[in-house]
């Protein structure tokens, strides 16, 4: 369960190292932000300009947005059954029990 | 009617600051600051490559990017000595790009609104990235001017070693010192740093005389294109 921050906290960082963050980027207006990677920095002024280095160079977005990747509350691989199985077994869940009407293309 | 001296040596400026800069290819304290000045040294060789494109045609004798960079001796480079000077170390390097983009960013800016339409049209693309140049040396200068004990000591040393030589890039265009004193002022201070007295002001670079550490760095840059006349990958 070391991977579980919920459980052991903030991963400590060394002293020496500088800190993870984790970038999200939007792409372009009216999308929303997307996890693209993640870089070291020393603080948040230059995780946005290593962000903009790494992940932009190319023009891939318009907004980027920088979190210390220990501020993430993040799920765990081993909870993964009771987290996410019995979603799959209640099909009242999914909207397949009522007719399309026609004409309505885009639903 | 601009000058074949006057763009070489922006041109120049450019071209031996992108050298400097990607010696630091795999040395700089981390990867992404590895990647940063990379970036920086690519936005100084873009801008060379037009400069020295440009300057190749007003001087009219044929000369293209590739024979004023690689087939020129040390005497006929017209680079500022702020720019050859080596980076003894991270502080040293951040110290001359504080400089050295502070004043590219006012110069490419004036070059801008000028009646040169090429040249102009160099310096609006060229002048974003010279902004961006400074952020991210400005950052630098007060992350290690306001830093540890250590860090300020170095970062002072720097600034102090690379001040007399920040006089020559206002040769061609004393105009623009006040603002640049204005700009790199506003940055020491937020480093806790203390602007040093001018004094010693040494010059040469624009009429070919350089220290020696312009003739290494020009045999490490030129030594393909000599060996090899011609050669394309």
């Amino acid at each position: 369960m070391s991977d579980d921050r919920r459980l052991t906290g903030p991963a400590q960082v060394p002293a020496h190292e500088w800190p993870l963050w984790e970038v999200f980027v939007r792409p372009r207006r009216g999308l929303s932000h997307s996890h693209v990677g993640s870089l070291h920095a020393p603080d948040a002024a230059l995780a946005l300009r290593n962000a903009r280095d790494l992940y932009t160079r190319r023009q891939e977005g318009v907004s980027i947005w920088v979190v210390p990747a220990a501020a993430i509350t993040a799920s765990s691989p081993d909870e993964k059954d009771a987290f996410f199985d019995p979603a799959a077994d209640k099909i009242y869940r999914h909207p397949t029990f009522y007719e399309v009407p026609d004409g309505a293309a885009h639903l | 009617m601009t000058s074949f001296d006057e763009v070489l040596g922006l041109g120049d400026d450019a071209l031996i600051a992108a050298q400097r800069l990607g010696q630091w290819c795999a040395r700089a304290p981390e990867l992404e600051e590895d990647v940063a000045l990379a970036n920086i040294a690519l936005d100084q060789l873009g801008a060379a490559r037009l400069l020295l494109t440009y300057a190749g045609e007003l001087e009219g004798a044929g000369r293209d990017e590739d024979a004023l960079a690689f087939r020129r001796t040390d005497r006929e480079f017209r680079n500022v000595l702020l720019v050859e000077l080596p980076d003894r170390d991270f502080a040293v390097l951040i110290a001359k790009l504080l400089f050295l983009s502070a004043y590219q960013r006012l110069r490419y800016e004036s070059l801008a609104a000028g009646d040169d339409e090429r040249l102009a049209g160099i310096a609006a693309k060229t002048v974003k990235e010279s902004a961006y140049h400074l952020d991210h040396s400005a950052l630098w200068t007060v992350r290690l001017g306001d830093g540890t004990e250590i860090s300020h000591a170095r970062m002072q040393d720097a600034v102090d070693e690379v001040w007399p030589y920040t006089h020559e890039l206002f040769a061609d265009a004393p105009e623009l010192r006040a603002a640049w004193l204005s700009t790199v002022d506003g940055v020491l201070t937020e480093a806790m740093l203390r602007r040093p007295e001018d004094g010693w002001q040494p010059t040469g670079g624009r009429d070919g005389r350089h220290t020696e550490a312009l003739s290494y760095l020009l045999a490490e840059m030129q030594v393909l294109h000599r060996a090899h006349p011609g050669a394309h990958w």
